[in-house]
């Protein structure tokens, strides 16, 4: 027997969750990024919008595609660009962006260096990222109130038509620091109200930090000797209060000078046999020649 | 008479969709796409305006139609085609042109005959349309 309305039909939420491969995507999301909390349940929010958009499309309801832009605020090296790369590929496997791709600009790629200069690089960079993703990094650098006759403005106006217009043609994603961010959203309020999702990324707490270097140390085939761990528990801690820490960069960086001293170590052994092990092992002393520790420990309250 | 230079133009016009999926079956094969103007039907005529620079790097045909839609404003009543570039070695090339807007009449060639030396006769053709000055003929 044929169905008689396509409302009397029940629909099959698991096998639309099994074709969509989004929970492998949210795995993934689960197992590669440490910490982020409100972020990842935001993207589950998002993705189930978009899967039950798809049912109830199916079913003959439409509520026209729901508005995805979104700004990402929060401190650096908190996993923004990573998140919109991740991003892309989500609403991408469920179908809201037809291509998937990533464009990631900064004001220097949108705003032009005269009069009329400005609109046609804005409008390539859009046609660019049609049918993807389009990541604005700094974006509150678009507006700049000291100067009226700045360009950024031409800037905001042209994306806030495109945002509005076709939004089923691509997805903005704004990101930049917390404050700065409130700032410019302050000062255009347009912008701030076609953005539907305003997504905050925490700080790393010290463990997570531990938990990302360790991650980060696998995926470069590199392992820490138990004293080395000890030394990065308390690296980390002591990062952590210095100024201009940048949460996970700055750990990349630690460990990127750390692979720097082991293998200066290793060099400066001169001649000897070294095994795979050798190799691979990061030791105490290679974290702990880092300035970090020459430092005495400066209190959280200090600048 | 309805003008046929570049590809499907024996064919009823193409429809934005259709239009759409040749797009994107160029940005597929890695072909730059680019959009030319001109009121002058000659088949003769091959150096179209431009209408904004070729665009590389794009990823969806939604940015060609855009900057399409933005063409068929500025010249409603002229010819406007797609040029389809392929930037491979030994091609480094056009791949695919192909009228996308023409004006709603097209008043066709007059057949124009010259006298030429011991009673020979030249042939040329003129479109009806260039009679008028640029930017005025089809209106």
């Amino acid at each position: 027997m044929t169905p008689v309305a396509p409302t009397d039909d029940t629909l099959d939420l698991g096998a639309a969750l099994a074709d969509s491969h989004v929970t492998e995507v949210l795995a993934k999301l689960d197992a590669e990024l440490v910490g982020l909390a409100p972020v990842k349940t935001r993207i589950r929010e998002i993705a189930a919008l978009l899967l039950v958009e798809k049912l109830r499309m199916q079913a003959g309801l439409s509520a026209g595609p729901p508005s995805l832009h979104m700004s990402f605020t929060g401190n650096p090296g908190t996993g923004k660009t990573t998140i919109a790369l991740r991003m892309a590929e989500i609403l991408h496997l469920l179908g809201y962006v037809r291509k998937g791709h990533l464009v990631a600009v900064t004001r220097d790629d949108l705003v032009g260096q005269f009069i009329g200069h400005t609109a046609p690089k804005t409008k390539e960079v859009l046609k660019r990222a049609m049918g993807g993703v389009l990541f604005i990094d700094e974006a509150y650098f678009l507006y700049r109130p000291e100067n009226e006759r700045d360009y950024g403005q031409e800037v905001i106006e042209i994306l806030l038509q495109v945002m509005e217009n076709q939004r089923d043609d691509l997805v903005v994603i704004l990101a930049g620091y917390r404050d700065r961010m409130s700032r410019f959203f302050a000062s255009n309020p347009g912008m701030s109200s076609r953005i539907a999702h305003h997504i905050d990324f925490p700080d790393y707490a010290p463990d997570e930090l531990h938990d990302i270097a360790l991650l980060m140390l696998e995926q470069m085939q590199y392992r820490l000797s138990p004293d080395a761990e000890l030394a990065l528990v308390e690296y980390i801690g002591r990062r952590r209060a210095q100024p201009n820490f940048a949460n996970a960069r700055s750990v990349r960086n630690a460990l990127d000078r750390a692979r720097l001293r082991q293998a200066n170590r290793l060099f400066s052994r001169g001649g000897g046999s070294l095994t795979r092990d050798d190799l691979m092992t990061i030791e105490a002393e290679d974290i702990r020649a880092s300035r970090v520790f020459a430092d005495p420990v400066v209190s959280e309250a200090e600048p | 008479m309805r003008i046929t230079q570049g590809a499907f133009s024996f064919l009823p016009d193409l429809s934005d969709d259709q239009i759409s999926a040749q797009i994107e079956y160029c940005l597929g094969q890695g072909w730059a796409l680019s959009i030319e103007h001109t009121d002058d039907p000659h088949p003769r005529n091959i150096y179209w305006e431009m209408f904004g620079p070729p665009m590389f790097d794009l990823h969806d045909a939604a940015g060609v139609m855009t900057e399409l839609e933005d063409a068929r404003r500025a010249f409603p009543g002229q010819y406007i085609k797609l040029n389809a570039f392929d930037s491979t070695r030994g091609f480094e090339t056009m791949r695919l042109s192909f009228i996308v807007n023409r004006p709603s009449r097209e008043p066709g060639f007059a057949l124009i005959r010259e006298e030429a030396a011991g009673r020979a006769m030249r042939y040329t053709v003129r479109a009806y349309a260039a009679d008028r000055p640029e930017g005025e003929r089809y209106e």
